[in-house]
């Protein structure tokens, strides 16, 4: 049973690392591609078939958003950020519950150990790729505070001097806006990366039936870390682009 | 320092094993607890205005990820102290 914390490189292009995380990133990139272009070809005014579903979904989600920021155009205008991590966290998220993900691989000695070294591995469960999506989402909520509301009011929220309780609470502000990416990238990886653990050691103890509720409740968890990643985007950029 | 490590495993090999677990175990205990009572006054809310039960939902859910996201910290110590 091999169990890594960190992604596992496979090789490289030119000395760029090749992790078998990455491989499973395309893989999810060309499957969205296939179906935006399979959604959007000879696109009607009453949708049918593959359209009817994005469309649904898409409405969904914009219904959930337009609650958060209070009107529609606001929400469109920062969906297409959303929708993407979305949709693509979530596709990454549900790679792990696929046959051959975590279980097919290489057998390689490492420090006179045998391993065995996975080809695919879920991208959400690589803490690179949660944080590079948390430092996106936190760079977006302070562009987007300061574009709406402009800087001096923007840095005024966590450089307040109009009291020293105020202070407190700006240096406060501070830290949590920090902690937001820690938060982010620890919460998304912590869940994915457990789960494919739970799924090695329950496929090690009893491969047949037995781990079926498990893969049903991982895939609940990708839905709803994936939702969840997006919502707080959304919430953050709420509460960036509304005055104290 | 290395060998020191080494006499120190050999001493309490069985702290290597309680730690990870007592990480884990201990840390879950708060957002058990938290994520109890927020779906329990979520359950009440929709209980008393039905028609809200919507953005009581998503609110909830929201509500869940943060107090989670505590228990996620304590897995990953557990992971960290274990596997690395």
């Amino acid at each position: 049973m091999n169990i890594s914390l960190v992604a596992e490189q496979l090789g490289s292009i030119f000395g760029f690392p090749i992790t078998n995380s990455l491989i499973v990133a395309w893989c999810a990139m060309a499957v969205l591609v296939v179906f935006s272009l399979a959604a959007t070809r000879n696109m009607q005014m009453v949708p049918t078939g593959v359209q009817n579903i994005f469309e649904s979904v898409v409405d969904g989600l914009l219904g959930v958003f337009e609650n958060v920021f209070g009107n529609r155009k606001t929400a469109e205008q920062f969906f297409p950020l959303v929708a993407t991590i979305f949709f693509f966290v979530l596709f990454v998220n549900w790679a792990e519950v696929l046959p051959g993900v975590g279980s097919i691989g290489i057998r390689e000695v490492h420090e006179g150990k045998q391993l065995l070294v996975p080809l695919l591995r879920s991208t959400s469960a690589d803490l690179n790729f949660t944080l590079a999506l948390a430092i996106i989402s936190v760079l977006m909520v302070q562009i987007v505070g300061v574009g709406s509301i402009g800087f001096v009011k923007y840095i005024g929220k966590f450089l307040n001097f109009s009291s020293p309780l105020n202070f407190f609470v700006g240096l406060l502000e501070l830290v949590s806006e920090v902690a937001k990416l820690i938060s982010f990238s620890f919460r998304l990886f912590g869940n994915i990366f457990a789960g494919e653990v739970l799924l090695t050691v329950m496929y090690v103890l009893v491969p047949y039936f037995v781990p079926l509720p498990f893969l049903a409740m991982e895939l609940f968890v990708g839905l709803i870390q994936a939702f969840v990643f997006a919502l707080l985007t959304v919430v953050f950029t709420k509460m960036a682009m509304t005055e104290h | 320092m290395d060998e020191k490590l080494e006499l120190i495993k050999a001493s309490a090999a069985w702290a290597q094993y309680l730690g990870p677990a007592l990480a884990m175990g201990l840390g879950a205990i708060g957002p058990g607890i938290g994520i109890g009572i927020l779906v329990g006054k979520a359950l009440e809310a929709i209980g008393r205005n039905p028609e809200a039960a919507g953005k009581i939902q998503t609110l909830m859910i929201l509500g869940i990820a943060f107090t989670e996201a505590i228990a996620i910290y304590a897995l990953v110590i557990a992971l960290l102290v274990k596997f690395v």
